[in-house]
């Protein structure tokens, strides 16, 4: 177990975290602005990579594709708060979970329907599919280092819209009460959909960028937004700063066991054991570290101010 | 008074204990295993209407005692085990005790909190579920016997049913007895005004994580029952799917009613049914009818049976 081997998981940690960020940002957001849960989420996630795949091959250039997907999942999710969602503000967190749950099952089969239940394999495009030098001598792919840059790119984006813009000071006005900001003449309505939507885009983001690295196929979005639900209680509900911590706190130790839990723990029990030990344990890991971190702090390490 | 509300009963227990018979009789045994597996299902919904409906503990991972039930029975039957008395008191027992574990950490969020959570904690059992090659991993795993029992063969089916159907009458029974003592009361009460309970000196915490084991107890029964029933044991049980399902039963039929996790639990199975008979793209019509039914039907079905009964 080289320096260089940990260095190259703990980048790939730092990848599957940034995925984790944009996906937990937008149902932070929603949960925390709105007080809805959004378990769909995970559907858009799997509808920006669908679109953005669908959008290249169509145009046959990657970043058409990215805007496309984009703008598409923008529009899916503007959509699908208008029709159903909306509605369901004033209900109670079951209503929500299970239209949502309703919503997740009827994107799955529409997938299908349109793409088929195989699995489906976009590539990166040519100018990122080159490797990099790191300075320990390993070679990294150029395709996910640029996915860390561009989800803490991401980062510094929200955090500069939440923190310093007019957009962002009614959307945390709106986050503490939504009755007095309505009361002075902000269309509320209109601001839930756009931040719903602006949440999609992320998650179409992050399941755009999945793409290249892992399949694209109906159901992909449960699996990730599972994982994304640890994010959001480690890091506290509602906070930004919370989801950022919390994701890539999860996909370092999630990217780190994968790899390494089988062989640390070879050297300790026989090597059989630790052979169907190893992977039961890494794949438990994260929900460990959540019970961990709820049994100390039950409202996350970054509880949102005034939720 | 009591004659009207034991009137219903009496009538849905005969007509689901004529049902072999009938469906015999007109050359339909598949029908009986559909209504085998409702009628098993039925008992997860039951348990998952104790703290859902009763006690208001919003469980998106009920699926993972259905998993565990069913695991109990193929390990045992794995290692060599075959008495049914043993299967049934191996996966009520870990079932109860992954309950008290999950529910010690769970019970002390609230809100949304608990629904991810316990959602999380299910997922992670899947993933357990499915990372150990030696009991079948991802592809399940077939059971080597059915649980043996004196007196009955779980191999006949009709048999199967007759059993099925009073361990639903069963657990519908004691679900009442508990709803109605003074611990249900309790329980209850927490649900509808946590700080007044509180105030007048119970703490729900107690309370409510008994409830949760008790649940999770019944729901192992079930998935005792189900690993008979479909006789092979696979990760997917405890798939957040299928908790999402059992959810759906208990409000398609009503929260916090006797009969509405039953209701549901043949409502829901026979609409599936029904659709996935007619396309191969059924859940493309499913979601949109359950979004449907949650955003305008929300007193379920018992609600129809039952005019507003306080």
């Amino acid at each position: 177990m080289t320096f260089g081997l940990v260095f190259e998981q703990l980048l790939n940690g730092l990848q599957f975290g940034v995925t984790l960020f944009l996906m937990a940002a937008g149902l932070t957001l929603v949960l925390g602005i709105m007080n809805f849960v959004n378990l769909a989420h995970g559907s858009l996630y799997m509808v920006g990579a669908y679109l953005a795949l669908a959008a290249a091959n169509w145009t046959g250039s990657y970043l058409a594709g990215v805007a496309l997907g984009l703008a598409g999942t923008l529009l899916v999710g503007m959509l699908i708060e208008v029709i159903a969602l909306r509605t369901l503000y004033a209900r109670d967190h079951l209503d929500q979970v299970l239209a949502t749950f309703g919503l997740i099952l009827f994107f799955n089969e529409l997938v299908a329907i349109l793409w088929g239940r195989a699995a489906l394999f976009a590539s990166p495009p040519s100018w990122l599919s080159h490797h990099i030098d790191l300075f320990t001598g390993s070679r990294y792919p150029a395709y996910r280092a640029a996915i860390i840059v561009v989800g803490f790119f991401v980062a510094a984006l929200l955090w500069y819209v939440v923190t310093r813009t007019r957009l962002g000071m009614l959307i945390r006005a709106g986050a503490s009460n939504r009755t007095m900001v309505a009361a002075l003449g902000v269309n509320i309505r209109l601001l839930y959909t756009l931040v719903f939507g602006f949440g999609a885009a992320l998650a179409g983001l992050a399941g755009l960028m999945a793409g290249p690295i892992y399949n694209v196929q109906p159901g992909m979005g449960e699996l990730v937004l599972i994982q994304v639900f640890v994010v959001v209680v480690i890091g506290g509900i509602g906070s930004v700063r919370g989801a950022l911590v919390g994701a890539i706190i999860v996909g370092i130790v999630d990217t780190l066991g994968r790899a390494f839990l089988k062989p640390l723990m070879a050297t300790v029990i026989s090597a059989p054991a630790a052979e169907s030990a190893g992977p039961a344990l890494a794949s438990m890991l994260i929900y460990l570290l959540m019970a961990a971190v709820l049994a100390f702090r039950p409202q996350g390490l970054f509880p949102a101010r005034g939720g | 008074m009591a004659a009207r509300k034991i009137l219903p009963w009496l009538g849905a227990a005969i007509i689901l204990a004529l049902l072999p018979p009938f469906l015999l009789a007109i050359g339909q045994p598949f029908y009986l295993d559909l209504a085998r597996r409702i009628l098993i299902l039925a008992i997860a919904a039951v348990s998952l209407n104790l703290i859902l409906g009763y006690g208001g503990l919003v469980s998106f991972g009920h699926a993972a005692y259905l998993g565990i039930g069913a695991y109990a029975v193929g390990i045992l039957g794995f290692y060599g085990v075959g008495n049914g008395w043993l299967h049934i008191l191996a996966a009520v027992v870990a079932s109860a005790l992954v309950a008290a574990a999950i529910g010690a950490v769970s019970i002390r969020t609230s809100g949304i909190y608990f629904i991810m959570i316990t959602l999380a904690f299910t997922q992670m059992l899947y993933y357990l579920g499915i990372s150990v090659a030696e009991f079948g991993g991802d592809d399940g795993m077939r059971l080597k016997t059915r649980s043996l029992f004196p007196l009955v063969d779980l191999n006949d089916p009709v048999a199967f049913y007759y059993v099925a159907l009073a361990l639903v009458i069963l657990s519908i029974f004691v679900t009442h007895r508990i709803v109605h003592s003074r611990f249900g009361m309790v329980l209850r009460a927490a649900k509808s005004n946590e700080s007044r309970s509180r105030a007048i000196g119970f703490s729900p915490y107690p309370y409510r994580l008994a409830a949760f084991v008790i649940s999770g107890a019944m729901c192992g029964l079930s998935g005792a029952l189900y690993a008979n029933h479909t006789n092979y044991i696979t990760p997917n049980l405890m798939s957040w799917q299928q908790s999402g399902d059992l959810m759906f039963m208990v409000i398609l039929g009503g929260m916090a009613t006797a009969s509405g996790p039953v209701l549901g639990a043949f409502a829901l199975l026979l609409v599936e049914d029904l659709l996935s008979g007619w396309t191969q793209h059924w859940q493309v019509i499913l979601g949109p009818l359950l979004i449907l039914s949650v955003i305008f039907f929300r007193r379920g079905l018992a609600g129809i049976f039952y005019k507003a009964d306080a």
